[in-house]
């Protein structure tokens, strides 16, 4: 009943257009501004609902496509189009976003109805790059989505926002200046901004090296991988809770979506080459950033480079498949894939969930340093039983969501090189080991000062948040078979893709 | 409809069932609410694996293996939940869900004042839940999924009094040394996926043969490895983390930080049985490799003769009977490497019942004694608790092999078919298993006597409400006490709970403990007696396991039955064995030290100081491990950190570039000075170099 609907485009504009009323709703009227934010994020769920039904998991084409003229003299359009990668990564936009807006809820009180405002730019902003399928149309919306973080970073921040801000942007605004010299260079080569003609264009060897390092310093920045990933820690301390989940959850994932969508399939012979880069960093990210993410004495700063160590199974996923599909091993090829996917929405809902627990304490003691805290679990025994389940889910235990994409993972690279495997498996000893620790200091032993003493469980709103989160983390640990399936036919047709090579 | 999978998927779920209600609905249920229902669940699992236990035996049902649900597919790639129920998994079943359910029972005595209650309840149907997943597991997914669960509920429970720094060091370091040995385990599933492209157990074992012969690895050029000895070896670290193998055995002594009725069910009978139980499964894949073999036969004789040693010169009652675990999973993983794997699992199985015996007996003495774990200031309780006291010894004769017992028959067997074989190291092996039958006999007597016999050595103070003033008086007095435990290390006393007093010293004297207590240790001595008599014929000797476990041609049991046919003849070749002897020798030794002469072992320890100092420290390997892994990994995360995110990306790069660019426009900008007549200056200037150069291209 809604194939014929704009669904993707309400997708995009609804919270854009409905960031309008809730913006005018001002600041003297804050909880008409939360109510009208919150209405227009569960609407924006409600719709990326309706894509499910009409949805044909087993075809890999772009489906729900809207095709029109954007900018004539240039050929840009605006085409927009989903297959199962894209479904599954709008659905996990849309549903963090509404846990978001109720989780800001209480936690912002200056300036609320343009924090709401901003949030829902965001979340159309990037909507619209998992749904591009005209690559400058995508650069829109990936340059767009700076803004609003840029905003919510620098008014909401803290202490060090105005730096973080700077950071975060100029970083991430470097990288993506290489990604549009690649664009315009496909454009001239072909005069189109299509992905799937881009997927088609015969490239020489060099011109793939070239572009293939392009789309790496952007989608590098952006996941982030080692060693360009220091504005992230930096960013995640200084932004607000709410910041911190949606740049955790959703905007990290936009990296590992650019190499699915651009790298793989427009340069395949220079990806296979240089593989070995991205696997080395992304080892890197596992061992390296585990390591570092141990000595962390605040809270959000570990996370952040538990996000980090996470994220390099994403990459690894990615670049160990194309030498499994190039020597004959599909199904290796697709586990990596799979897992990297997997492991994207899996960390979406892990890492939005350690966030918003680190803000159910900040927004109680106003610190984010584990020393100040101990023995939480006396004083909010319901919140520690949800933070142990998550703190066990950024371990990878089976039975949660963690568990299903570096398993899928490392399996993949054990098959690619077993040294590879033993490495991304390292993640299990030191993956636990800066988790648990964190939690052993913060949630276990005898209260620790009397601001712990005084401490309350959560009220209804966060525990509303948290079990959302919880179930999530626990039905996809137990069945992920449905985000499997999903995903399976555009993967596997992914993985047929980069096997041909595109020419010398 | 009634089938085999219906029966078999409430089993699993009955204690998972029990679990959720305790653990989500404590408050409401309440106290009796949260054991009725967990025993409730336990207590049905555990007939319902009776039945299938009796209809697999019998041949009423045939070998189940049936997938439930697909947990994920990609490729031509499928894993799903499932189970594969044959005799092994039954026996497994059934000796999991008996001895759980008796620590239920146990459990309403023991932790009868504890505010966790119901918490407790929850956590122990989950274990009991977790552990039926993974022996009831048919493929690899799922097998890993119940070896980390258990893993997460025995972390859960260690740390179970979280206020305690000892129980949170040690549940944090029981998880990650397992998490070491997770490592292994999950390359080692790589692995089987790796060459065998599928998951299931029966796709596995069916091609074994055919699929490894030939294939090797090479991790490092010019050193290619067998693909079944990187299989075994790989999947066999899972279980040296898992059943506290040396050198990942560290954490299973630190483990007794959890309430007793844990360090029977968790850390004695069941889940540190999961490795031995897991090689046994894998049989098929471990007969393919003498090398693989060899590495378990050795990991475990070391492990059976050095850990009991460490037993010696305990002085907490627990952690004695930790020790003895530690030694006696050495034997089942001795015996997995003679590829006895029917013996492992026949000795798991006595074990199971004589050292959960151990345990909650152990545990009974804690609650007489007021939480007090250290056998200096324990003796003669036999008078007082005389349950406790028989069953005590129950479980120890079964323990040292006393012919007859449980423990004799499946002690004797591995010792036995470790002198039949002549794989690499069995020589060695051989040494470590019977040097280790003098070791147990000599703690485990030591044990008892500290224990129930000889002089009582704790004061009872008859005037509770003088007890503060008390308390002050014999401070001093007792000094040097306080300095003894001092000189043992920090985790050395793993205190059952909040002793409020000077050690030694008890309120009123010590008591029986209620029924709920001893009935469990009953029920459990009998199996401790009989339940090796009963089934070594078919369980060693004749074909029970046939289909399950695969042993290739003149495997060391077939040439024991062959010699004994049953137990009358092995208990008679057992009184003429060196293993009795060993055993008779560390009785004697102990008698006379521990009833006697107690001189002797404190003129022993001065004499051999080094040597006692060295088991004191547990050979140091603790030590050594906390410098390394975790300072060493703390002083490594900072240097990674300060070096190189901070120093090298951060402030070199980064901030770097950033000054760079600073600078330059700083120097750019004096270019822009507002002095019009630089201004002009310079445009003189361009203009110059401007017509200079066409007149230049022109010419």
């Amino acid at each position: 009943m809604f194939a014929n609907w704009p669904l993707l485009s309400l997708l995009i504009w609804l919270p854009i257009l409905g960031a309008i009323p809730v913006l005018l709703a001002g600041d003297k009227r804050p909880d008409t501004a939360r109510l009208l934010a919150l209405i227009v994020a569960v609407l924006t769920f409600a719709v990326s609902l309706c894509m499910l039904p009409g949805f044909d998991s087993s075809s890999a084409a772009m489906q729900l496509q809207e095709n029109h003229s954007w900018i004539e003299t240039l050929n840009v359009r605006y085409h927009l189009g989903v297959d199962g990668i894209s479904v599954a990564l709008v659905l996990l936009t849309t549903f963090t976003s509404v846990l978001v807006i109720i989780l800001g809820w209480g936690s912002i009180d200056e300036r609320v109805s343009q924090y709401m405002a901003a949030m829902l730019v965001l979340e159309g902003l990037m909507v619209g790059v998992f749904c591009a399928m005209d690559a400058l149309l995508f650069y829109v919306f990936f340059e767009g989505m700076l803004i609003p973080m840029f905003i919510l970073i620098g008014i909401w921040g803290g202490a060090r926002r105005v730096y973080a801000t700077l950071k975060f942007f100029i970083y991430t605004f470097f990288g993506s200046i290489f990604m549009l010299i690649g664009l315009i260079y496909l454009y001239f080569k072909t005069g189109s901004f299509e992905l799937a003609t881009l997927a088609q264009v015969g490239l020489s060897g060099k011109e793939q090296a070239w572009l293939f390092f392009a789309f790496l310093i952007a989608f590098a920045v952006k996941v982030p991988m080692w060693p360009v990933h220091t504005w992230l820690p930096d960013a995640h301390v200084e932004a607000p809770t709410g910041g911190s989940v949606v740049l955790a959850a959703i905007m990290l994932k936009i990296g590992g979506y650019g190499f699915i969508r651009f790298s793989l399939p427009i340069v395949p012979d220079a990806s296979m080459e240089y593989a070995w880069v991205v696997i080395a960093m992304s080892l890197v990210a596992v061992v390296y950033v585990g390591y570092v993410a141990l000595v962390q004495e605040d809270m959000k700063k570990l996370i952040a480079y538990s996000s980090i160590a996470h994220m390099g199974f994403v990459t690894l996923g990615i670049f160990v498949s194309l030498s499994l599909a190039r020597g004959g091993n599909a199904t290796g090829a697709a586990i990596g894939i799979q897992g990297a996917m997997v492991q994207m929405i899996s960390h979406g809902f892990i890492s939005g969930a350690m966030f918003s627990c680190v803000g159910v304490l900040y927004d109680r003691l106003h610190t984010r340093m584990i020393r100040d805290y101990g023995g939480v679990v006396n004083t909010m025994p319901r919140f520690a039983t949800l933070f142990v389940l998550f703190a066990m889910a950024n371990c990878g235990l089976p039975g949660t969501s963690g568990f299903v994409g570096e398993f899928w993972v490392i399996l993949a690279a054990f098959q690619s090189n077993p040294l590879v495997g033993a490495l991304a498996a390292f993640t299990l000893i030191i993956g636990a080991a800066y988790t648990l620790w964190l939690v052993k200091r913060v949630i276990f032993g005898e209260v620790a000062n009397d601001k712990v003493a005084g401490l309350s469980d959560m009220n209804a709103r966060e525990t509303f948040v948290l079990v959302t989160f919880a179930i999530a983390v626990l039905l996809f640990g137990l069945w992920p078979q449905p985000l499997g399936n999903l995903m399976d036919a555009p993967i596997a047709e992914l993985v047929k893709h980069i096997v041909i090579s595109k020419g010398a | 409809m009634i089938t085999p999978k219906l029966i078999l998927l409430v089993t699993a779920l009955l204690p998972l069932f029990g679990a959720i209600v305790a653990g989500l609905f404590g408050k409401r249920v309440g106290r009796a609410g949260a054991h009725t229902v967990t025993i409730a669940g336990v207590l049905g699992s555990f007939l319902l694996s009776c039945y299938a236990l009796y209809q697999l035996a019998t041949g009423g049902w045939g070998v189940f293996n049936e997938n439930l649900y697909t947990w994920f597919e990609v490729g031509n790639l499928s894993a799903h939940v499932g189970f594969l129920v044959d005799r092994l998994t039954a026996v497994m079943m059934v000796v999991v869900t008996s001895v759980s359910l008796l620590v239920h029972v146990y459990t309403i005595g023991y932790m009868r004042d504890d505010p966790g209650y119901q918490r407790f309840f929850s956590y122990i149907s989950l274990f009991t839940f977790s552990m039926l997943m993974l022996v009831m597991s048919n493929n690899f997914m799922q097998l890993f999924f119940g070896w980390e669960a258990v893993g997460l509920v025995s972390y859960l429970l260690i740390g179970f009094w979280f206020k305690r720094p000892s129980a949170i060091f040690a549940n944090m370091k029981a998880f990650l040394v397992n998490r070491v040995g997770d490592f292994g385990f999950l390359l080692g599933i790589a692995a089987v996926l790796f060459w065998f492209g599928s998951l299931d157990y029966a796709t596995v074992f069916r091609s074994a043969d055919a699929t490894l012969a030939g294939k090797t690895l090479e991790i490092f050029a010019g050193h290619p490895w067998q693909a079944a000895t990187v299989i075994g070896v790989l999947l066999f670290i899972g279980a040296m983390g898992k059943s506290a193998q040396v050198p990942l055995h560290v954490w299973l002594p630190d483990s007794m930080e959890g309430p007793t009725p844990i360090s029977a069910l968790i850390h004695a009978a069941t889940m540190v049985t999961a490795g031995i139980f897991m090689v046994a499964r894998m049989s098929p894949l471990y007969e393919l490799s003498e090398t693989a073999l060899s590495f378990v036969m050795i990991i475990g004789a070391t492990t059976a003769l050095f850990t009991g040693l460490i037993g010696i010169v305990q002085n907490d009652i627990k952690r004695v009977v930790a020790y003895s675990t530690l030694s006696q999973l050495g034997y089942m993983t001795v015996a997995l490497g003679v590829s006895a794997y029917s013996a492992a699992i026949f000795h798991l199985m006595t074990h199971a019942f004589f050292k959960a015996l151990l345990f909650l007996g152990a545990g009974s003495v804690i609650i007489a004694m007021h939480h007090e774990q250290d056998m200096r200031h324990m003796g003669g309780l036999k008078k007082y608790m005389p349950i406790t006291f028989i069953t005590g010894w129950i479980g120890t004769l079964a323990l040292t092999g006393f012919p007859g017992f449980s423990g004799f028959f499946s002690k004797d067997a591995i010792i036995e078919a470790v002198h039949e074989s002549h794989r690499f190291g069995s020589g060695y092996a051989y040494f470590c298993v019977l040097t280790g039958v003098f070791v147990t006999a000599l703690y485990s007597f030591r044990l008892i006597y500290l224990t129930y016999h000889g002089k009582e050595r704790f004061v009872v103070e008859h005037a509770p409400q003088a007890h503060a003033a008390h308390h002050d008086a014999h401070a001093d007095k007792h000094g040097h006490d306080d300095h003894a435990y001092a000189g043992h290390g920090k985790n050395e006393h793993a205190h059952d709970d909040h002793g409020h007093h000077a050690p030694g010293h008890l309120e009123h004297a010590p008591h029986e403990s209620p029924w709920v207590v001893t009935l469990p240790l009953i029920l459990l001595a009998i199996p401790s007696v009989i339940i090796g008599w009963l089934t070594i014929g078919p369980m060693l000797f004749g074909d029970f396991f046939a289909g399950a476990i695969v042993v290739k041609e003149g495997g060391p049991l077939a040439e024991l039955a062959h010699h004994w046919h049953g137990p009358w003849a092995m208990l008679l070749h057992g009184l003429m064995a060196p293993p009795f002897w060993l055993a008779l020798a560390g009785f004697a030794v102990a008698t006379y030290v521990y009833m006697f002469n107690q001189s002797i072992a404190d003129r022993a320890a001065k004499m051999f100081a080094p040597l006692y100092r060295l088991l004191q420290n547990k050979y140091g390997i603790d030590d050594l491990y906390f410098a390394v892994f975790a300072r060493g990994g703390l002083k490594l995360g900072r240097g990674l950190w300060r070096g190189g995110d901070v120093a090298v990306i951060d402030d070199g790069l980064v901030n770097g570039s950033a000054a760079l660019v600073g600078r330059i426009a700083a120097s750019v900008r004096r270019v822009q000075s507002g002095f019009l007549y630089h201004y002009a200056f310079a445009m003189i200037l361009g203009l110059i170099v401007l017509l200079g150069g066409l007149w230049m291209a022109a010419r």
